[in-house]
């Protein structure tokens, strides 16, 4: 058997997976293996501008295709700019493969020239990580990688691979992606729970689904059965940042997204419901508010992969261990079988009709200011046949998205929902749009976040993606200054966007159209303008500067104690509020 | 404000493990990452083919965090099982513990008599100097440790719990 030295290996390996997108910066550490794909351009290599974006581009490759996301960095400060898109992608449970130059055995340990540990510090922001000392285990390990990344609850995974072992050679057998894995996890729901949960539908009178990340990640198929599911049930579906798409807003039965900018209805309807059907969601903090008063007179079921979801927050009364599209379907099958139809639930359904009634999601007009729920509303308005992929950065631009932009399908919503990363959304979307490159895609930013992030300009201007940012630029940290105004008394401590940049020249400065709208009256046009435009293009919409994200659960509340308008806020908060997340 | 404690107990845990580099520190910086407390954790691999690592891990708190505890082991990588052998029922848990004590006259003879009492053998001795080594339950090794303190304790090691389950079946 021919020996191949260790970066041929790893670049074969790569191609039996099925691999055909990198993104990565090269480096000291990492150029054997990048002297390797010189000789294999099927593997399209991404050259961004700054590692942390390499790791949000394959974060947006794989939320928006279902295949992980294949990063490709050198060691140390490669290494520690990745960290935070590995951790991003451990919270939101994206499937990514991130492949770390390291020095070489011998050096390990000495300090050496851009060396770190970095297995040690990529440890507890990976699902599982690995540093390879020989060639020879190199295809074995890299499988596994791949099998870990995406089965079970998805994440990502670093090998580390110093550079002596990229060079040196061992016999190469080709894996063709076959692992033989000790990481197997249940997919299947148990039968007898399963039973057990169609008993509790079957007796609810309130039931309502709350449905989150998990069915993006178990793919199409799972928000198919999801509408069956829901069809069947006739119940209410209320969905996580995170799972926004699976279930099409457009059904008489969505309630909108719930928990701190949620709904009024979703989450009265959570509060009041006599039977939580958690799909492939974990009671994160940002859901629940708080904990002693989340969902008091529910029985709760929670379907999750991840066994570590369940009681770690709130105490369920019947766990589902599976994949929620797999523990989906073994529902359906089991109610159908019971010939179970739906009572019309009509006492609850006109309970949810009054909460519907507050029009929570309502906002103050302006003539002489663009509102941001407005721009959102106008971009929905303009684009949603096109059912356009939408990334967003953090803050209230994004919460803005979720409430105002509406998603028939899945994998169309790119989020940074667990670690909150702001600088996710233009690598994410250059992520989508080589994943898919005739989708439309749109960053709905911050001008703040894009900030974090900016240079990733030059990457969509190298590969010609047609990528579109959309600031809502209210010259503030706009949800800080929210937070401040509610919590801190309006002392607006280091949250003004000071010294802002002229994004128009600066996005023409790296070859992309720039557009400014300012006037209410633009607003349509410029929609326009952007989406006629070929190419990349950065709108830099100005919008009301002092403008609030509501509804909204402050900090410490229960979902009864929605803040609808600004005119519920209400004193100071105390320091037991004030201390939580 | 005040940040409010609230009560825990003890739990022993058994964990089978790869036997690879990394997997210490991978159990431990779990239990620091998410704030969980070790009191004593011992680890050694028990297949022929030194495959297999057994790590036992005597930990405390309220009964949801054991229970996450257990939940966070298992979904590591490399971990094969836990078991939760205070939950599980009767087993038998042992340490081993080095003494050294120093001192001549009445507290010499009254450590030998204490040893005695204890079932320590007595592994090195000097003119002015014993060390015991002393098997048993992590309370029996506390309380004889406390005695030592008054006749001329110099140091000790201890080599923390191990621990099966009673019966004949495995973990």
């Amino acid at each position: 058997m021919a020996e191949k030295s260790g970066a041929e290996i790893l670049v074969q390996t790569l191609l039996d997976l099925g691999v055909d997108t990198v993104f990565g910066y090269p480096g000291g550490a990492v150029l054997p293996i990048y002297d390797a794909l010189y000789d294999h351009p099927k593997i399209k290599h991404i050259l961004v501008r700054h590692e942390q974006a390499a790791t949000h581009a394959a974060e947006g490759y794989a939320r928006s295709t279902g295949k992980p996301g294949v990063v490709l960095v050198t060691s140390g400060p490669g290494a520690t700019n990745a960290v935070t898109g590995i951790t991003d992608a451990l919270m939101d449970s994206i499937p990514m493969v991130v492949i770390t130059g390291q020095v070489a055995t011998n050096l390990i340990g000495s300090d050496a020239f851009q060396e770190a540990d970095t297995v040690g510090i990529t440890r507890h922001c990976t699902k599982h990580n690995y540093l390879v000392k020989q060639p020879s285990d190199l295809a074995g390990t890299l499988n596994e990688a791949f099998h870990i990344a995406t089965e079970g609850r998805p994440g990502p995974v670093v090998v580390d691979i110093p550079k002596n072992v990229q060079v040196a050679e061992a016999e190469f057998r080709s894996h063709n992606g076959k692992v033989n894995s000790r990481y197997q996890p249940q997919v299947d729901g148990d039968f007898k729970a399963i039973n057990e949960a169609a008993e509790m539908i079957m007796q609810a009178k309130a039931p309502i689904l709350y449905t989150g990340g998990g069915i993006i990640n178990s793919g199409p198929k799972a928000s198919e059965t999801l509408r069956e599911l829901a069809k069947l049930l006739g119940a209410p579906v209320t969905s996580t940042l995170m799972g926004l798409g699976a279930f099409p807003a457009a059904s008489e039965q969505w309630l909108g997204m719930l928990g701190m900018h949620g709904t009024y209805e979703a989450n009265m309807a959570m509060n009041r419901a006599d039977l939580v059907v958690c799909l492939g969601a974990r009671f994160d903090d940002r859901i629940t508010g708080r904990i002693d008063a989340f969902s008091p007179n529910s029985k709760k079921i929670h379907v999750d992969i991840d066994r570590s979801s369940v009681n770690k927050t709130i105490r369920v009364d019947l766990p589902v261990i599976g994949d929620v599209g797999r523990v989906m379907e073994q529902l359906l099958a089991v109610l159908k079988g019971r010939k179970f139809s739906a009572p019309d639930y009509e006492e609850w359904w006109a309970r949810i009709k009054g909460w519907r009634a507050t029009n929570c999601l309502d906002y103050p007009e302006s003539k002489t200011e663009i509102m941001p729920q407005e721009a959102i509303r106008k971009l929905w308005d303009a684009t949603h046949e096109r059912h356009p992929i939408i990334t967003t950065e953090v803050g209230q631009h994004q919460m803005w998205a979720a409430q105002h932009f509406d998603f028939e399908k899945p994998n169309k919503w790119l989020t940074s929902g667990g670690l909150g990363t702001m600088g996710y959304g233009l690598p994410a979307a250059i992520g989508a749009q080589l994943g898919d490159p005739d989708a439309l895609v749109i960053d709905i930013a911050g001008e703040a976040s894009i900030q974090m992030n900016i240079q990733e300009l030059g990457t969509a201007s190298q590969y010609r993606l047609p990528v579109k940012i959309f600031i809502l630029n209210n010259e503030y940290m706009g949800m800080v200054r929210q937070w401040q105004e509610l919590t801190y008394e309006s002392r607006y401590s280091n949250s003004y966007s000071d010294s802002l940049p002229d994004f128009i020249k600066l996005a023409e400065s790296y070859g992309w159209t720039g557009i400014l709208i300012e006037d209410p009256a633009d607003l349509e046009a410029g929609i326009q303008k952007m989406l006629e435009t070929d190419g990349p293009v950065l709108v830099d919409c100005r919008v009301a500067k002092l403008a609030n994200c509501f509804p909204m659960i402050p900090s410490g509340a229960a979902h009864t104690e929605m803040l609808l308008t600004p005119e519920d806020v209400k004193g100071t908060m105390d320091d037991n509020a004030k201390a939580l997340v | 404000m005040h940040i409010k404690e609230e009560q825990v107990e003890r739990h022993v845990l058994a964990v089978l493990v790869d036997n690879e580099a990394g997997i210490l520190a991978r159990i431990a910086g779990m239990f620091t990452a998410r704030g969980y407390n070790i009191e004593s954790l011992t680890v050694a691999d028990i297949s022929a083919d030194h495959a297999i690592s057994r790590i036992t891990i005597a930990t405390n708190g309220p009964p949801h965090v054991i229970e996450q505890i257990i939940a966070q082991l298992d979904r590591l990588v490399p971990v094969h099982s836990v078991r939760d052998l205070t939950e599980a029922g009767p087993h038998v848990q042992r340490e081993l513990a080095l003494v050294k004590v120093a001192g001549k006259g009445e507290n010499r003879i009254e450590a030998m008599r204490l040893a005695d009492v204890y079932r320590a053998r007595v592994v090195d001795a000097t003119t002015e100097s014993f060390v015991f080594e002393i098997t048993g339950a992590p309370d029996k090794i506390q309380t004889f440790v406390g005695l030592m303190r008054e006749v001329g304790l110099v140091e000790v090691g201890r080599t923390g719990v191990v621990a099966i389950g009673r019966g004949p079946d495995s973990a």
